[in-house]
C-alpha cells in the first residue's frame, strides 16, 4: 500500500496551482488535506502522474463574512468549524456538521474544499453545499467560473471542474438569523462515513413555515434534496416547541415518508437501498425535529 | 518531480537531512529514513490511527502525508515524549493503567491525547472519547486507555 | 512478605513499548530487500501464463519446484487432506492466494514490480459459501474432493429420537455467524536472513509460535531445522491469525536462501483483510428438547463450517468443525446428544483459529437455545440456565468431555444479582412505554483451557502439540533466567512467569529476565494459543523453580551445616528456619559455579534446571450479562451496560487478568454487532478496507463491571485456569440475547451475527408489514 509515482509541485498562489494544472494535461491531481486522495494513493486506485500541492497557498486558507454569504476558501480545515464561525444559523449548522467529518486528526488536516472536490456522497460538506444553493467557485486557465450546487456534483467522485481547473471557493448563502436548522446522520461506529445523514433549514414566518429545505447525503450517488418533502412542509404551523416529536404533530414524519419515497438510494454492504430508505425517513423527522426545538 | 528530493525534516527539535521520493509518506520516512520506528502502520488509510504524530502540535495522520510536504514543520513523535529518562505523565498513565497490551496502537493513542490534550487541557468526558475514538486498539478494550488519558490530563494540569 | 502471585504489579513489558523502543517486525527491514505477493484476482482459475518484464527480479511456483507443498494432517477417516502450493502452481482457489513473489529495493518498488507482472487465468467456476459448495452440482475446489467436504464428523449418544418424541417442547432454529478476520492491529510479516558463511536462515517473523513454524518451513524446504533460526520480536496481537503457518514466511525463507541476502514481507491491511486467515464462517441447524419442568433432555445439530480453500498447519481445517462438535454441549446438563459437524472447502480465504475458535458460536447457539427455551415455558433467562447448568464435579458432558470443577451456577446467580435483573424488567416496561427499546441478554460458558499432549492427541492431530518446556537458571551473579517455547505477544507473560518465579525462589520479579521467541535460545515448545501460557508455561516454570530451589536449598545447607529441609529460601536469602543465620542467594549463585569444589558429592556445578509441564486441562468459566438499546428506526444497537463473573481460578496478576477480559468481550461485542468479510457473487472480497469491515471504537464500547470468582482448580498444579479466549467466547451471545430480549415485543427473534443495523431494520420491518 505505497503510492505509484508523481511528479510533485508545490504552489504558492492559486494563480500557480492552475498553471500546473494546465501544462499537465489532464493528469493531475491537486492535494489539498490529502485525507481521501491519500489513502486512494496507498491503494493505488488513484495514480496521478502530478501532484499540485496546495497546503501553502495562504490565500485559500481564509473565511470572508460577505453579510449575507460566507465565503469558505478552499484550505479551510474541517476543525475550523467545531465552533461556530458566526452566531447565526449557519455557524450552528457548520458546527453540528463538522463533528460528524471523520475524526479529530482527519479534522485538523483535511479540507473543505477538497471534500466539496473530492465529491463523496456521504461527505457532510457536499450535503450542506447541496441544502444551502451554494455556489462553488471555480479558476482555470480561462478565469474563473461559479457553478451552483445543483449542477456541481455530478456522480461518486466526480464533479463539474474540469481538469484544468481549481476550486478556490464555495459561497454559502446564510439562512435568515431567525432560521432552524438541524443535521442528523447515522454512521456504523463513529466518525465513520454515514450510511444515510439529512439536513434541514426550516425558515419561520409568523409562526409558520415559509422554506424548508432538507438534503441528504450517502443515499445515491450524489447529495440530494427532498423537494417534494420541502414543499409538503411550507405554511404548516411549528409543532409546540415542547412537543415536537409528538404525536399529535405528524407533519415532520409526513414529509419525513414522502422524502424516503422520493428519492432514488442505492444500496452497498453497510444496507441495501430499501435501508436506506428507512434511515430517510428516520433522520429526516429528526432533524426537523432537532431544527423546531432550538 | 519524482526524482528523489532532499529535505531537512525538525523531528523531536532535531534536524534529519533525508532524501526521499515525493511519493514516500511521512511516516515511511520517520520510520525508514529517520529511524524512528516507534511511529507505526496499521493500515495505510487513516482509519486505524497507529501513525498518529504530532504537527506543529496538532495530531495527523503520518500515513496521509508525503514527507516533502512537511519541511518547516515542526513534527513530534512518540521517542520525543520522555525527557531525559524520565517517562512523560501520558506514558506513566498509560503504564500505571494497564493501558497497552501488545503496544502496536500505544504511540499513536500517546500522541493523540497528548496533542488533544495539550490544546485542551480540561475536556469534558464525552469529548475525551470522542477524541480517542480516533483511533483503533484490538487488545484493551479502551477501558484502560480512557482512564490513563483521565489521569494523565489531571497529572498534565498540575 | 506479601506473595507476588495475586498483585497487580505493573507489566515489565511496557516501557520499551511506550518509549517507541519496541521492535516489531517491521522496524527491522532495513538493508533487506522487499518482497510483494502477486495474488490471484480471481476466485478460481487455472494459471495460463505467467508474464513479467525484463529487469524485475520475480519468482514463480516453477521456481519453488523443489518446495513441498503444505498439506496439514489429521489421522481420521473423516478427514480429507488437501494440498497448499507456497505460490499457486496451476490452479488459484481464492481472491488473495500467492501467485507470484518479486524481490525490489523499496517496498515502493516491490509494489511497482509486482504490478508488471502478468498473469493470465482463465477462470474456473467458483463458490464460496458452505450450502452453495454441497449443492450436486457445485465446483469441485479440490479435484480430488468431488463434494467439497473434507471433515465429516458425527457423533451420537443415541437417545435422541426418544426424548423428541417424549419433549414437552422442541425448539429448533438455524444460525448464522458471518465470516470474521482477527485482524491483530499488526498485520503479518517476517524478514528473512540469510548468513553466508553459516548458511542458516533467521527468520524474525511476527508469529505465536516459533517452533513450529521453523518445523514447518523447514519440512516444506527440505532443509535440517537446525539451518533454521525463527526469532519472534514484538508481536502487535494475534489472536490466532499467527498461530498457522503463513506461506508468505515460507516463501520469505526460500528467497533469502536463493537471493543469499536478506528479504522482508510486511504485509498490508489489504492483503491481510483478503488473505490472511478468515474465521468462524458458521451455519448451523439446531434442535432442543426440553422436558414438561424446562430441562434441556436432548439436542440435535448440523454444524457447517466454511473452512475456506485450504487446510491450516499445523491444527488442519478440523479445528472449527470439530471443536464445535465436542463442545456444543456447554455447561449444560443434558445427556442425548446427536451431532453431524461438516468442513466444507470454498473459494475462500483459508480458515484459522480465531480467539475461542468455534466456542463463540457455540456459546451463541445454546444460549439462543436456552433463551428460545425458556420463552415457551413463560421463564425467565436464569430460571432456564438454573434448571440446566451443571453441579457436580467431575462432570462428563453428553459429548465425554470432562469438566474439573467450576462455579457455573454461581458465576448466574452473581451475574443475575449485579445485573439487578428484577428491577431491570421495570425499568425496561418503563421505557417500552416512552417509546425507548432496550433488553439483557445473559452468557454461560465453560472455557476449556490449558490442555495438553493427551486433549490435543484425541484429536487425532497428526502434529501433537500440548507440553511447555521451562530452562530456568540462575547466572553467577545470582539473576535468574527463564527459557521457554511459549511465544507471549500481548499477554503480560513476562511479568506473570517472574511473579511466579519471585515466590518460588524468593528473588525479585524485576530480576527475572523471560527469555522466549528464539529458537536458539529456548526449549522446543508450541507457542501461545489456546488460552495455555499461563497454565502450562507456569506450571513449567513453577516445577523448575522447585528443582532449582531444592539445588539453592542443598548448596546453602551444606555452607550452613544445616539440614537442607530447614533451608527456608525467601527475600534472596536462604535461612535456616528459626535462626539469624542465613546467605544471600547470589552467594550461592557464585558457589554454584565459581567453588563448585564446595558442592556436595554428586551434585552438578551450576545452577539451572529443566522441567516439562504437560496437564490434562482445566475448565474457565463465566458468565456474561449485557444491556443493550435498540433504536428500532435505525437498527443501530448501543451496548449499555457488559458485566462480567469469571472464575479462572488462582489470579496471578489481576490486572491483566481484567486487560484480557475487556479485550476480549470487546472482539466479542466486534463479533456481535460490527465485523464481517464479505465475498460477492463473483467470490470477490468487499470488506479489504477498515472503512469496510468494522472494528469498534471507544464510542461503542462500553465500560466493564468486572467480578472475580475462584474455583481453586486441582487440575493445575498453580491453581490458575486459562482464560485468554473467555471475553469473546461469552460476549457475542450475551449480545445477541440482550438484542433479542430488547426485540421480543416485535416479534422479533435474532439468531444471526453480526446483528447489523441493516439486518434488525429487514427483521423489524416484517413485523411492521404483519401489524400494518
Amino acid at each position: 500500500m505505497k503510492p505509484a509515482r508523481f511528479d510533485y509541485h508545490q504552489v504558492r498562489t492559486a494563480a500557480e496551482a492552475v498553471s500546473v494544472l494546465a501544462q499537465s494535461g489532464g493528469e493531475a491531481k491537486v492535494l489539498a488535506g490529502g485525507q481521501s486522495l491519500v489513502p486512494a494513493m496507498n491503494f493505488r486506485l488513484a495514480r496521478p502522474e502530478v501532484l499540485v500541492d496546495i497546503n501553502r497557498v495562504a490565500e485559500l486558507d481564509r473565511l470572508t463574512d460577505e453579510g449575507e454569504i460566507l465565503r469558505v476558501g478552499s484550505m479551510v480545515r474541517h476543525a475550523a468549524f467545531e465552533r461556530p464561525v458566526d452566531d447565526g444559523p449557519l455557524g450552528r449548522l457548520l458546527s453540528m456538521a463538522a463533528r460528524h467529518v471523520g475524526h479529530l486528526p482527519i479534522r485538523i488536516r483535511g479540507t473543505f474544499g477538497g471534500s466539496l472536490a473530492h465529491a463523496d456522497p456521504a461527505a457532510e460538506w457536499c450535503v450542506i453545499a447541496r441544502l444551502l444553493d451554494a455556489e462553488m467557485v471555480a479558476a482555470g486557465p480561462g478565469g474563473d467560473r461559479r457553478i451552483p450546487a445543483s449542477e456541481f456534483f455530478h456522480t461518486v467522485f466526480t464533479t463539474a471542474l474540469e481538469p484544468d481547473e481549481l476550486l478556490i471557493e464555495a459561497r454559502l448563502p446564510k439562512p435568515s438569523p431567525s432560521a432552524k436548522v438541524g443535521f442528523k446522520q447515522f454512521s456504523r461506529r463513529a466518525g465513520d462515513f454515514a450510511l444515510t445523514m439529512a439536513a434541514a433549514v426550516v425558515e419561520v414566518r409568523g409562526g409558520e413555515i415559509a422554506e424548508a429545505r432538507i438534503a441528504l447525503g450517502g443515499v445515491s450517488d450524489r447529495p440530494v434534496r427532498a423537494p417534494g418533502a420541502e414543499e409538503m412542509l411550507r405554511g404548516r404551523p411549528l409543532p409546540p416547541s415542547s412537543s415536537s416529536s409528538s404525536s399529535s404533530y405528524t407533519a415532520f414524519a409526513d414529509a419525513a415518508e414522502h422524502a424516503s419515497g422520493e428519492v432514488e438510494t442505492i444500496g452497498d454492504i453497510h444496507g441495501s437501498a430499501r435501508y436506506r430508505r428507512d434511515l430517510i425517513r428516520v433522520l429526516t423527522r429528526r432533524a426537523l425535529e432537532q431544527a423546531a426545538a432550538q | 518531480m519524482t526524482e528523489p528530493i532532499d529535505l531537512t525534516l525538525d523531528v523531536n527539535g532535531r534536524s534529519y537531512q533525508v532524501r526521499v521520493e515525493p511519493r514516500r509518506t511521512l511516516a515511511d520516512t520517520l520510520r525508514d529514513d529517520c529511524g524512528l520506528t516507534g511511529t507505526h502502520l496499521g493500515c495505510e488509510h487513516g482509519v486505524c490511527g497507529a501513525c498518529t504524530v504530532l504537527a506543529d502540535g496538532l495530531p495527523v495522520r503520518s500515513c496521509l502525508m508525503f514527507a516533502v510536504q512537511c519541511e518547516g514543520m515542526e513534527l513530534r513523535t512518540v521517542e520525543g515524549l520522555a525527557e531525559d529518562g524520565r517517562l512523560h505523565p501520558m506514558q506513566q498513565a498509560f503504564w500505571e493503567n494497564h493501558g497497552l497490551q501488545c503496544g502496536f496502537c500505544t504511540p499513536g493513542f500517546l500522541m493523540l491525547a497528548v496533542g488533544y490534550l495539550e490544546q485542551h487541557p480540561d475536556p469534558d468526558e464525552e469529548e475525551l472519547r470522542a477524541v480517542l475514538s480516533s483511533n483503533l486498539c484490538r487488545c484493551t478494550g479502551y477501558q484502560n486507555i480512557l482512564k490513563a488519558v483521565r489521569q494523565a490530563a489531571a497529572d498534565m494540569r498540575r | 512478605m506479601t506473595p507476588w502471585v495475586g498483585r497487580p504489579i505493573l507489566r515489565f513489558e511496557d516501557p520499551p513499548l511506550l518509549t517507541g523502543e519496541g521492535a516489531f517486525v517491521a522496524d527491522l527491514t532495513r538493508g533487506s530487500s522487499f518482497l510483494r505477493f502477486v495474488r490471484s484476482p480471481v476466485p478460481h482459475g487455472r494459471i495460463v501464463s505467467i508474464e513479467a518484464p525484463g529487469g524485475i527480479t520475480v519468482f514463480t511456483a516453477a521456481d519453488l519446484a523443489g518446495v513441498r507443498p503444505l498439506r496439514p494432517l489429521l489421522h481420521r477417516a473423516d478427514y480429507r487432506p488437501v494440498e497448499q502450493p507456497i505460490l499457486a502452481g496451476d490452479t488459484v482457489r481464492f481472491v488473495g492466494e500467492p501467485i507470484a513473489m518479486v524481490a525490489a529495493p523499496s517496498p515502493e518498488e516491490a509494489e511497482d514490480h509486482a504490478e508488471q507482472v502478468f498473469v493470465d487465468i482463465e477462470p474456473i467456476d467458483h463458490v464460496t459459501s458452505a450450502a452453495d459448495a454441497l449443492l450436486p452440482d457445485a465446483p469441485p475446489v479440490h479435484r480430488h474432493v468431488s463434494d467439497n467436504v473434507v471433515v465429516d464428523a458425527r457423533f451420537d449418544t443415541g437417545g435422541v429420537d426418544e426424548a423428541f418424541d417424549a419433549a414437552e417442547a422442541v425448539v429448533e432454529f438455524d444460525l448464522r455467524s458471518r465470516r470474521q478476520n482477527a485482524m491483530p492491529l499488526e498485520a503479518r510479516g517476517s524478514v528473512a536472513s540469510y548468513d553466508r558463511r553459516t548458511g542458516r536462515v533467521t527468520l524474525a517473523a511476527s508469529v505465536q509460535s516459533p517452533h513450529v513454524v521453523r518445523t514447518a518451513i523447514a519440512d516444506l524446504i527440505g532443509m535440517p531445522e537446525s539451518d533454521l533460526r525463527v526469532v519472534v520480536p514484538d508481536v502487535g496481537g494475534a489472536f490466532g491469525q499467527k498461530f498457522c503457518l503463513a506461506v508468505e514466511d515460507a516463501a520469505a525463507v526460500w528467497a533469502a536462501r536463493r537471493l543469499r541476502t536478506a528479504v522482508s514481507w510486511v504485509e498490508d491491511r489489504r492483503e491481510n483483510l483478503m488473505s490472511s486467515f478468515h474465521s468462524r464462517d458458521h451455519h448451523y441447524r439446531v434442535r432442543g428438547a426440553f422436558g414438561p419442568d424446562g430441562r434441556l433432555l436432548a439436542v440435535d445439530a448440523d454444524l457447517l463450517c466454511n473452512v475456506g480453500a485450504y487446510s491450516c498447519y499445523p491444527v488442519t481445517c478440523g479445528v472449527e468443525p470439530l471443536m464445535a462438535l465436542a463442545e456444543l454441549p456447554g455447561p449444560y446438563d443434558f445427556r442425548n446428544y446427536r451431532v453431524r459437524s461438516r468442513g466444507v472447502v470454498t473459494n475462500t480465504c483459508p480458515m484459522a483459529p480465531y480467539r475461542g475458535v468455534s466456542r463463540p458460536v457455540i456459546t451463541l447457539a445454546m444460549e439462543r437455545l436456552m433463551d428460545k427455551g425458556a420463552a415457551r415455558f413463560g421463564l425467565e433467562p436464569d430460571e432456564v440456565r438454573r434448571r440446566n447448568l451443571i453441579r457436580s464435579f467431575p462432570y462428563r458432558s453428553a459429548a465425554g468431555l470432562v469438566y474439573d470443577e467450576g462455579s457455573y451456577l454461581e458465576s448466574l446467580e452473581r451475574t443475575v444479582e449485579a445485573v439487578g435483573l428484577a428491577d431491570f424488567r421495570e425499568r425496561q416496561d418503563a421505557a417500552a412505554a416512552r417509546g425507548r427499546c432496550i433488553g439483557v441478554g445473559f452468557s454461560v460458558f465453560s472455557e476449556r483451557t490449558g490442555y495438553g499432549t493427551e486433549a490435543f492427541a484425541a484429536r487425532s492431530m497428526d502434529i501433537t502439540p500440548g507440553y511447555e518446556t521451562v530452562d530456568l537458571a540462575m547466572d553467577p551473579s545470582g539473576n535468574v533466567e527463564a527459557r521457554l517455547g511459549a511465544s507471549p505477544h500481548g499477554q503480560g507473560l513476562e511479568t506473570t512467569l517472574a511473579q511466579l518465579i519471585g515466590d518460588e525462589l524468593g528473588v525479585d520479579p524485576a530480576t527475572v529476565r523471560i527469555v522466549h521467541g528464539d529458537t536458539d535460545r529456548t526449549p522446543y515448545g508450541w507457542g501461545t494459543f489456546a488460552s495455555r501460557s499461563l497454565v502450562i508455561a507456569g506450571g513449567a516454570v513453577k516445577l523448575a523453580s522447585g528443582l532449582l530451589r531444592e539445588k539453592l536449598a542443598g548448596i546453602a545447607a551444606a555452607e550452613m551445616e544445616a539440614a537442607p529441609e530447614d533451608i527456608v529460601i525467601r527475600e534472596g536469602r536462604a535461612c535456616v528456619s528459626g535462626t539469624d543465620a542465613g546467605i544471600d542467594l547470589s552467594d550461592l549463585a557464585r558457589i554454584a559455579y565459581h567453588a563448585s569444589h564446595r558442592l556436595e558429592a554428586g551434585m552438578t556445578p551450576g545452577l539451572a534446571a529443566r522441567a516439562t509441564y504437560d496437564p490434562s486441562g482445566t475448565f474457565s468459566n463465566a458468565c456474561h450479562a449485557a444491556v443493550v438499546e435498540v433504536d428500532l428506526e435505525t437498527g443501530g444497537v448501543e451496548v449499555k451496560r457488559f458485566v462480567v463473573v469469571e472464575d479462572a481460578g488462582v489470579l496471578i496478576n489481576p490486572m491483566i487478568v481484567d486487560g484480557q477480559l475487556h479485550g476480549g468481550v470487546t472482539q466479542g461485542i466486534a463479533q456481535a454487532l460490527y465485523e464481517e468479510i464479505v465475498y460477492d457473487e463473483g467470490g470477490n472480497i468487499l470488506t479489504t478496507s477498515l472503512l469496510d469491515f468494522l472494528p469498534p471504537t471507544m464510542t461503542e464500547i462500553p465500560e466493564f463491571e468486572i467480578h472475580h470468582l475462584e474455583t481453586v482448580s486441582e487440575a493445575t498444579i498453580t491453581g490458575a485456569k486459562g482464560l485468554g479466549e473467555g471475553g469473546a467466547i461469552g460476549a457475542p451471545a450475551a449480545i445477541i440475547n440482550a438484542v433479542s430480549d430488547a426485540l421480543r415485543p416485535y416479534g422479533v427473534e435474532v439468531d444471526e451475527m453480526p446483528a447489523t443495523p441493516a439486518r434488525l431494520r429487514s427483521l423489524l420491518r416484517k413485523h411492521e408489514r404483519k401489524y400494518a
